[in-house]
């Protein structure tokens, strides 16, 4: 459904892109995942046709980003990371100018935009702008689907916001993945990432690694083991003196640490257990 | 016992709307306290109180050692506050930004000298003392943030969403700094959507519709609400 070739883009001096590429399979969520400035509103940019690359290549649903930008902005809905739609127009009317801007109605893909809409129309007669940030983004995801896109390019559609409503938003994605819709998706939170069907790490306009979620924690190269003491900051600062770390870091309520050629010292207090890597500590062993 | 927060029964209403609800609870001084809740739940309503930006309409309280109905300039000389929006001047640069701030908590030119250099020289940004903050990575620009908000020792500074955006490495190198700081006696106020992040804290509160539903330690939390991560409390409270 979208391939990507080579792309490269600078700003100045700036390479916000580096020879980036991957391609996304019909009816898949893909994750871009990283931290900002890594590089992915960029690759948004270019993908929903506003914005040229440097170099390389780049289709959408078989269309060309240089040469077939009209056709492609048909067949594409986009979330930017800003909330983009008319403050001073209420609910309704922004999904109505969406809807006939693409020559459609809100009756005639209503089925589409329901399940996340519904939500909302209680308030249709609100101006965007007096909305609440979850209501925000749920009128721009109605605003994005009602011309019945193919693919959905939602550029951080969750920063900012807390976990129980980021958890309600993975399902409604879940949901229109079940509909056959492609969904490219950006975001820093790395917990997210195992909601998708295959995830780009992303940092500093380079791809990390893409693959799928288990994929890329079963390549995990170390060990690596939880360690929890009374003073977890104190602990922390103990052990990066000790020569046989090679790295540790703060995780939650305990320590994450790998030991040079897995030799595992006993230390007194101190509970040591092997733990199976996330998403997030390969994402920071693949910054090294 | 010396608390650096203290608040009784404090509420705030806009019109007919509630926003904060009655809320009681203390913080101990060189405390991590995590200020939890989704969005809308009243957090940024109750913060503004405790920075003596809004007057409560009921309840009572101090901050710092001072009353948050009839004292609000004190508590604003002597607290820190640093948020992931407005935090420092682009267009200046490392040290003048520095500079800036303590100048406007009335620090003495020469002690901003002396103390500037060190706090620079560990923070390994020295080197970059005449760079614009603009050019800097995010990572750098919020622990320039959180050492300009404490560089005047106030007793507690509040943190608005300090690592959002940031790096998992940087994240966890910005909650060093937050624990050597609390290690040296200051009371950290923090509010966080990284669930991770609420387990570094000492203990937690979640607020759920301007209450505050749960408070202790992440480990009694979760004990309490037989979950096995801080992210299974939040989810088991905060949805309605």
């Amino acid at each position: 459904m979208i391939t990507v070739e080579n792309l490269t883009k600078s700003y100045g001096e700036v390479e916000a892109l580096k020879d980036i590429s991957f391609h996304i399979d019909a009816g898949k969520i893909f994750g871009i995942i990283g931290p900002d400035g890594a590089g992915k509103t960029t690759l948004f940019r270019i993908l929903t046709t506003l914005m040229m690359a440097d170099s390389g290549q780049a289709t959408v649903d078989g269309l060309d980003v240089v040469k077939d930008f009209a056709r492609i902005r048909h067949c594409i809905g986009y979330m930017p990371g800003r909330f983009s739609l008319y403050q001073d127009l209420t609910v309704e009317e922004n999904l109505h100018f969406y809807a006939s801007v693409f020559n459609t109605s809100i009756k005639e893909n209503y089925y589409l935009v329901q399940d996340i809409y519904k939500q909302i129309e209680p308030f249709k007669k609100r101006r965007a702008g007096d909305l609440s940030g979850g209501m925000k983004q749920k009128l721009a995801l109605s605003c994005a689907l009602i011309h019945r896109p193919k693919a959905l390019m939602l550029d951080e559609p969750t920063t900012g916001v807390d976990p129980v409503s980021r958890k309600e938003f993975w399902s409604m994605l879940q949901r229109l993945k079940e509909q056959g819709i492609t969904i490219l998706v950006s975001t820093p939170y790395m917990d997210e990432a195992t909601k998708c069907d295959h995830i780009a790490l992303m940092q500093k306009g380079r791809l990390l690694s893409v693959d799928t979620p288990e994929r890329i924690v079963a390549a995990y190269p170390d060990v690596l083991y939880a360690v929890t003491g009374d003073n977890n900051y104190r602990l922390l600062c103990k052990l990066k003196e000790n020569k046989e770390v090679k790295m540790c870091y703060i995780s939650g309520e305990s320590l994450r640490v790998i030991f040079h050629k897995n030799n595992v010292p006993a230390i007194e207090g101190v509970e040591i257990r092997q733990v199976a890597p996330t998403i997030e500590d390969c994402f920071i062993q693949l910054m090294q | 016992m010396d608390y650096a927060i203290i608040v009784e029964e404090l509420t705030k209403r806009f019109g007919r709307f509630t926003a904060v609800d009655s809320i009681s609870f203390e913080v101990k001084k060189g405390e991590i306290f995590g200020f939890l809740g989704a969005n809308g739940a009243g957090k940024t309503t109750a913060m503004r109180m405790l920075c003596g930006l809004s007057i409560p309409t009921s309840g009572k309280g101090s901050v710092a050692g001072f009353d948050i109905m009839n004292q609000t300039e004190y508590i604003k000389r002597n607290i820190g506050y640093m948020s992931q929006r407005f935090s420092l001047y682009e267009d200046l640069t490392v040290w003048e930004n520095l500079r800036f701030f303590a100048a406007i908590y009335g620090i003495k030119d020469k002690e901003i000298e002396r103390r500037g250099v060190r706090v620079l020289q560990e923070l390994n940004f020295y080197e970059e003392r005449n760079t614009l903050v603009k050019d800097l990575p995010l990572g750098w620009k919020q622990k320039l943030a959180f050492s300009t908000a404490i560089f005047h020792r106030p007793g507690i500074v509040f943190l608005d969403e300090p690592t959002g955006g940031v790096d998992p490495l940087t994240r966890r190198q910005f909650w060093e700094l937050i624990y050597q700081t609390a290690d040296s006696g200051i009371t950290i106020f923090v509010t966080t959507h990284y669930m991770d992040e609420a387990e570094y804290c000492n203990r937690v509160s979640i607020m759920v519709n301007g209450r505050i539903e749960a408070l202790g330690s992440p480990a009694n939390l979760k004990q309490q609400y037989h979950a096995e991560s801080m992210d299974n409390v939040f989810q088991q409270l905060a949805r309605v």
